[in-house]
């Protein structure tokens, strides 16, 4: 197999792909479609995972100390949630203690205590990242010395966390149908090219063509082919999008988000159009390895 | 070169083509394969080029014993010969050239190198002028000296060519032949599976001769009425010639 072999395939296949342009067309409308689907799906997701997080409070997680820490513990744990990179301030328990007596039915309760039973406490803002981020910062912070207590009410995390994995469930099953259906169009795509093309291959292998190079122009067109539809999917999925993006806009302005739906991706992009790639070859390959067993020698 | 032994062939549907037929062919020989229609020519040559399978029987090919040549192997060993099909399997859907080119595509030569073979092949056989026609537009002679292009561009060591004369007349035949007989002249071992005898004199070859899936050295001694239809498209009086020397 020389690279004369694969120029020689690559060329093939963009001539038979000029040559049916109507065909191809109509093959590419169906792994477009196909693949626009879930893509359109997944981006979908990502929106919503971006918009909750602006839409909803920061998830803050409180870190309550042990009353007996001194300065230089209290300290380190300053610098160990500096480490984790996450915002943070300091809540004196004279500074809660005030807050406490601001609310309402509380002054006189709070008046009444021999001494103050409230413990210092850092509240760190865990925006933007997801629950089992939290989850294993909860953990780590609850080992540190001298934190006596770490508090964080998770459960609508959790909730959208679960919601959004069930979602991108449905999406990698919906890709996977979609998948098939890919590789199942263009194996019969192939399938019609090379019935048509029966003399040829015929004529090829007598004359001593070897399996693969039969089927390399078949492989070549079937992963252009994806990529062209992986392309058009994207284009779909940006187009859409972009017609949605006006209206999503103003209804996350109604609930004071600067929340903006964003199309596919660049990385998106290429991911699709490999895909498309890998399923049309692969579509290809079987196709050409059913004909070839199917004829004798 | 090509060697068989006791190599018998019989169809799916029964019939015996080839019955136990022996022969031994070495580089560089000029072979005729004769015998009446249905005799087994065709089922000769493509036993040689492994396109059908020995029922029982040993067929050894360059060195290459072919009932355990794999499956993978087998590409290769088509490579050996130029072949040259009685249905001549041109394809008519591209110009002449790319019929050339396509086994120079299949051994993986450049293109550059490749173009420059193929119109020296079609120059051997006399069709440069013709090289963007579609075969359709050839005439029967043409049509045959371009299969015999396609065979020969890739330099084979064996040209295995099956009835390349048939429906032709004697001028386009002779053409046909000189142009096996030169690759024979620079060491091409030939083997043609031919009804047409009346060339046997000029050229010489071996002869051998199948009648009813029997092989035989040399064409009979027997009676005129034996050979009389093979040469049904010969010249008048070639034959009686051909018998005289078969008979001699
Ligand atoms: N695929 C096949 N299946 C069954 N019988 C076959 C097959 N191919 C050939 N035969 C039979 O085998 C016999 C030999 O056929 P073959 O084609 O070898 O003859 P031939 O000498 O080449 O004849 P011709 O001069 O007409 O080309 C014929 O009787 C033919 O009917
Ligand atoms: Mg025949």
């Amino acid at each position: 197999m020389s690279l004369a072999h694969h120029q020689q395939a690559l060329a093939t296949a963009l001539e038979r792909l000029r040559d049916a342009p109507f065909n191809a067309l109509l093959s590419l409308l169906v792994i477009g479609i196909a693949l626009a689907l879930p893509a359109a799906g997944w981006v979908a997701l990502d929106n919503v995972r971006l918009a909750a997080s602006g839409l909803a409070e920061a998830p803050e997680v409180s870190l309550f100390l042990d009353p007996g820490a001194g300065r230089d513990e209290v300290k380190a744990i300053e610098q160990k949630l500096r480490d984790a990179g996450a915002p943070y301030r300091f809540v004196a328990k004279d500074a809660a203690l005030e807050r406490l007596k601001a609310r309402e039915g509380l002054a006189d309760l709070v008046a009444n205590l021999p001494k103050n039973p409230l413990p210092d406490a850092f509240v760190a803002d865990m925006a933007g990242r997801d629950a089992a981020a939290v989850e294993a910062f909860v953990k780590s912070a609850g080992e540190w010395p001298r934190v006596a207590h770490v508090q964080f009410d998770s459960a609508w995390m959790r909730r959208l966390d679960a919601f959004l994995r069930l979602g991108r469930l449905a999406v990698v099953l919906l890709a996977g149908v979609f998948g098939v259906g890919l590789v199942a169009a263009t194996f019969n795509t192939i399938r019609l090219q090379m019935l048509a093309r029966a003399q040829e291959i015929e004529v090829a292998r007598l004359i001593g063509a070897t399996p693969g190079f039969v089927s390399r122009p078949y492989a070549y067109y079937g992963a252009l082919q994806g990529i062209l539809g992986g392309l058009l999917a994207a284009a779909l999925v940006a187009l859409a999008f972009f017609f949605l993006s006006g209206p999503v806009g103003e209804l996350t302005r109604l609930y004071g988000s600067s929340f903006r739906l964003r199309g596919p991706s660049l990385a998106e992009v290429g991911a699709l159009c490999a895909a498309g790639a890998l399923l049309g070859w692969l579509g290809a390959r079987l196709s050409v390895a059913l004909y070839l067993r199917q004829q004798p020698q | 070169m090509i060697t068989f032994a006791n190599v018998t062939k019989r169809y799916p549907t029964g019939f015996e083509a080839l019955r136990d037929v022996s022969l031994d062919i070495q580089a560089g020989e000029f072979v005729f394969v004769t015998g009446h229609s249905g005799a087994g020519k065709t089922t000769l040559v493509k036993l040689m080029a492994a396109i059908e399978r020995p029922t029982s029987g040993g067929i050894i090919v360059n060195g290459q014993n072919l009932s355990a040549l794999r499956a993978s192997a087998l590409p290769f060993l088509r490579r050996n010969f130029g072949l040259v099909f009685q249905d001549q399997k041109l394809l008519f859907d591209r110009p002449v050239l790319a019929n050339v080119l396509l086994p120079l595509e299949i051994a993986g030569t450049p293109p550059r190198e490749a173009k420059k073979r193929a119109l020296a092949a079609l120059d051997k056989v006399g069709l440069l002028d013709r090289e963007k026609a579609l075969p359709i537009a050839l005439s029967g002679g043409e049509q045959q000296r371009l299969a015999i292009a396609r065979a020969v561009v890739n330099r084979p060591a064996i040209l295995l060519a099956d009835e390349p004369t048939a429906n032709l007349d004697a001028a386009s035949a002779g053409q046909i032949l000189s142009i096996f007989n030169s690759f024979n002249q620079v060491g091409v071992t030939v083997i043609l599976a031919t009804h047409d005898l009346q060339w046997v004199d000029k050229l010489r070859p071996r002869v051998l001769w199948l009648a009813k899936g029997k092989l035989h050295e040399g064409l009979p001694a027997q009676s005129p009425v034996e050979l009389a239809p093979l040469n049904a498209l010969a010249v008048p009086g070639a034959s009686d010639t051909l018998i005289e020397e078969a008979t001699r």
